[in-house]
Parts: structure tokens; C-alpha cells; sequence
């Protein structure tokens, strides 16, 4: 605990992601393109956790999200949890919420689909939440959570 | 239902299934009228197929349209490279409807997506070949006298076969009664089990196709293929117990029909075809009727 209250109060204004898995969380740098930010990151991983065994947390300075831009990570981090920090308190925590769609970010698992034989977006409905299962919009054949692959 | 595209059977309602139907009646009632007369319909097959593009070609001849396209991509710009979405933008300009078959899964949708003319799929690999459907629902119509409580029967390779998951979806809004017949192997996927669960949907299951047959009014055969078993032996013992044969026919209702999508190869021996049950043939006529409703009323001509 008193390590968490820590990386908290270690950001002025910004945004923490915590209790992401710890194998997903460089899927979640990807996904955030966070390698493209030239704003203060700290990440940590492999921290002790009670609930995951083992987390990564991210601390974002100055930045916050949208909820549909943060909702990708559910896929990889569906109990990821977001302090929204203001003058160094947390003011707001949220969870992340799988889309109903998910546009570009995950490769049907289809060889013969046309998304993955020519230039296209791909394009997913969102059938299942709980065991997260994605109809391709083009192929139409299931993508289950064991064969997502995030572009 | 003009200017919709036809890519996947779940593109269309109840009601418009109903509509295409009874424009197939009027069709085969006067199957040459000139209304496509003006219009240019292109045919794009990058991979082989006769019975499909020959049937949608005499439904467009048989109305007096044109027809530009390819039936090899072998002989055209796909050969050098030009990418699907560049073909269809290309032919949308010359064309009113475009029909495509394509071996990658998706390519219709996509198609549809890019076209500024409707896009009517001709098959995009092992997902989607609507037309088919149609037709299949018009030739049990048509036997049958009614869509409405019928007992149909899928038989053979239930895990692969586009057409039986397609006229399974299309069915399902009509109070079927499914039985499945099928080597384990190859049994019906999953997820359309569930959706006849979610829709309130009796079917059976097994393995043995003589069991239940003198309740069938449709019998839907399909073919056990040899590629689909990782073991030959399996295939060896299974591949005569989906054979359909005229004896077994005995004790039938006399409304009975078999339907199969054809190409044939054994899983019907011949000796059915002289037999009043057999429908297979006049099934693949009816695709003629059906494509004519299917391209004019998405021309907005009926």
C-alpha cells in the first residue's frame, strides 16, 4: 500500500494506470502509443500485487485520456484502473470498459481474411465481454481472447 | 431493396428473403423479359466456378442485360498485382451491379465498401454464398408449398459446409426442426448451435442417417471430403455411412425432397436420381429465377 500511495503522489497532474498484468503491459505502451509522448512516463513492472501477483502501473505526467481512446487497453487489461490526478490528489478513478467496436488494433486470426491478404483496417464487433470474443466485421469467423494480437 | 448489397444472408430481413422468393415465381413464370435491357452487369471470378457464373449469366442474358467480367483472374490486372480494392473501383465505373466470387474470406464486404455500384457475393471463400441460400429456400418452398415447421435434415460435412451454416441462418426464422447428421469430425460448429438455443430452436444430433429419416421433408446432403480428416483410417470407416442410397429412401414421406448444393461426387448414389425424391438438378435451375430477382430488384427495376 504505502508503495502505491507513493507512485501516486509522485505525479503532479497526469494520469496512473495501475493493475495491469504484468506480461500485458508493454501491449499497453503499444496500444497507447506511449512511445510517441515526449511528456514525464515512469513505468514499473513486475510490482507485488495481492489481486494480480504480479502488476505493471504506468505514471503519465500531464496527460489524460478519452474514455474510447483508454477503453483499447480492456483487451489486454481488462481490471486495469486509472487515477486521474490533480495537485497531486487522485480527484477521479475509472475503469476501463471493452468497446462495442474495435477499429485497426487487433489481426483477425483468419489467414484467408481479406484484412490480412491486403491493405485494410480491420474491423471487429465485440460479441462477448466477459471472455472477450470478436466477430471480424469482413470474414465474419471469431477471434477469441487467446488468439488477440494487437497490431 | 435497391442499391443494398448482398454480401452475407444476415444482410437481409424476413420480409426481404419473402419478397426475393416471390419474384422467383414470377420469373420462372415468364423467364425472358427484356428489363435489363441497357443495363451492364460485370462478373468478377478470380477463381473458377461453373454452375454459380453460369447461372447468374443466364439469369442477366435471359432479361436481356449485358455482362463484362472474367471468369479466371489468371487473364487480368489481379495477375500483375492490382490490389481488390483498385479492381472494384475500377469496374464500378463501367458497371451497374457488380457480382463477385473470391477465394479471401471478407473480400465482398470489402468490396461493398469500396464499390459506388451494389456488390452481390458469388461466394468469398468458406464464408458467405447468399444467392446460394436463396435458392436453396426457394427450391424447399417451392416443394414444400411453405418456409413455416419443416423438419430439415444436414447431412455430411456440417463443420465446413458455408451453405448448410447460411440456409441454417436464414431457416432459423422460420420454426425449423434441425437434424444434423454428421461423423463427429465434422460435426455443426458451436456458436450456431447456440443461436438456434438463443432462438427457441429444436434439432438433433447424430450420426446414424437412417435413424430418424421417414420424418425429413428436406433432406440437405453435403459432401465428406477427404482433406477435412487428419486421419485417413477415420475416414476410410466413416466416408460409406453418409452415402445417401435409394433404399434408404423407403418409407419417406412422398413430399420429401434431397436437395445438394452439387458439385456431386459420391455422397448420392445414382441410383436416387431417377427416384421422385431426388430434386438436386431442378434445385440448380431455380438458381436462374432466384439471381434474376436477386439483380433486378437491387437494380430498383422490380
Amino acid at each position: 500500500m504505502k508503495d502505491k500511495q507513493l507512485s501516486v503522489r509522485a505525479i503532479k497532474e497526469g494520469t496512473v494506470i495501475d493493475h495491469i498484468p504484468a506480461p500485458a503491459l508493454f501491449k499497453v505502451v503499444s496500444i497507447l502509443k506511449l512511445d510517441t509522448l515526449d511528456t514525464m512516463i515512469t513505468i514499473g513492472n513486475s510490482l507485488g500485487s495481492n489481486k494480480l501477483g504480479k502488476k505493471g502501473i504506468i505514471k503519465l505526467s500531464k496527460v489524460f485520456f478519452e474514455d474510447d481512446q483508454i477503453n483499447k487497453i480492456a483487451l489486454v487489461a481488462p481490471c486495469a484502473k486509472l487515477n486521474i490526478i490533480r495537485e497531486y490528489d487522485v480527484v477521479e478513478k475509472r475503469v476501463v470498459e471493452i468497446p462495442d467496436e474495435i477499429i485497426g488494433l487487433v489481426k483477425c486470426v483468419n489467414p484467408k481474411c481479406i484484412t490480412n491478404n491486403e491493405k485494410v483496417h480491420t474491423r471487429f464487433d465485440v460479441v462477448s465481454k466477459s471472455e472477450v470474443k470478436l466477430k471480424c466485421h469482413y470474414c465474419e469467423k471469431i477471434t477469441d481472447q487467446d488468439n488477440i494480437h494487437i497490431l | 431493396m435497391k442499391n443494398k448489397n448482398l454480401v452475407s444472408i444476415t444482410d437481409f430481413t424476413r420480409e426481404e428473403y419473402l419478397r426475393i422468393l416471390e419474384l422467383a415465381a414470377e420469373f420462372e413464370e415468364k423467364p425472358r423479359q427484356d428489363i435489363l435491357k441497357g443495363y451492364v452487369i460485370s462478373t468478377l471470378f478470380f477463381e473458377p466456378s461453373t454452375r454459380t457464373r453460369l447461372s447468374f449469366e443466364t439469369a442477366i442474358n435471359g432479361l436481356g442485360g449485358r455482362v463484362i467480367g472474367f471468369s479466371d483472374s489468371g487473364a487480368t490486372s489481379a495477375s500483375k498485382g492490382e490490389t481488390l480494392h483498385d479492381t472494384i473501383k475500377m469496374v464500378s465505373n463501367y458497371a451497374d451491379l457488380i457480382v463477385m466470387r473470391h477465394p479471401l474470406e471478407g473480400s465482398a464486404r470489402l468490396a461493398s465498401e469500396v464499390s459506388s455500384v451494389p456488390i452481390v457475393n458469388a461466394g468469398d471463400g468458406a464464408n458467405q454464398h447468399p444467392t446460394q441460400t436463396l435458392l436453396d429456400m426457394y427450391s424447399i418452398l417451392k416443394t414444400q408449398g411453405t418456409l413455416e415447421n419443416l423438419k430439415i435434415f444436414m447431412v455430411g460435412d456440417l463443420k465446413y459446409g458455408r451453405t448448410v451454416h447460411s440456409l441454417l441462418q436464414a431457416m432459423s426464422l422460420f420454426n425449423p426442426t434441425f437434424y444434423f447428421i454428421s461423423p463427429d469430425e465434422l460435426k455443426m460448429p458451436p456458436v450456431y448451435k447456440l443461436h438456434l438455443e438463443k432462438m427457441g430452436l429444436d434439432f438433433h444430433e447424430g450420426k446414424d442417417l437412417t435413424e430418424f429419416l421417414p420424418e425429413a421433408d428436406i433432406i440437405y446432403m453435403t459432401r465428406v471430403q477427404q482433406e477435412r480428416f487428419t486421419d485417413p483410417i477415420e475416414y476410410e470407416r466413416v466416408k460409406n455411412a453418409y452415402i445417401l442410397k435409394r433404399e434408404m429412401l423407403e418409407g419417406c414421406k412422398p413430399s420429401m425432397k434431397v436437395l445438394h448444393p452439387l458439385p456431386r461426387v459420391n455422397e448420392i448414389h445414382t441410383d436416387v436420381d431417377a427416384s421422385p425424391h431426388a430434386y438436386y438438378f431442378d434445385q440448380a435451375r431455380n438458381g436462374v429465377y432466384v439471381r434474376m430477382a436477386i439483380l433486378s430488384s437491387i437494380l430498383g427495376i422490380k
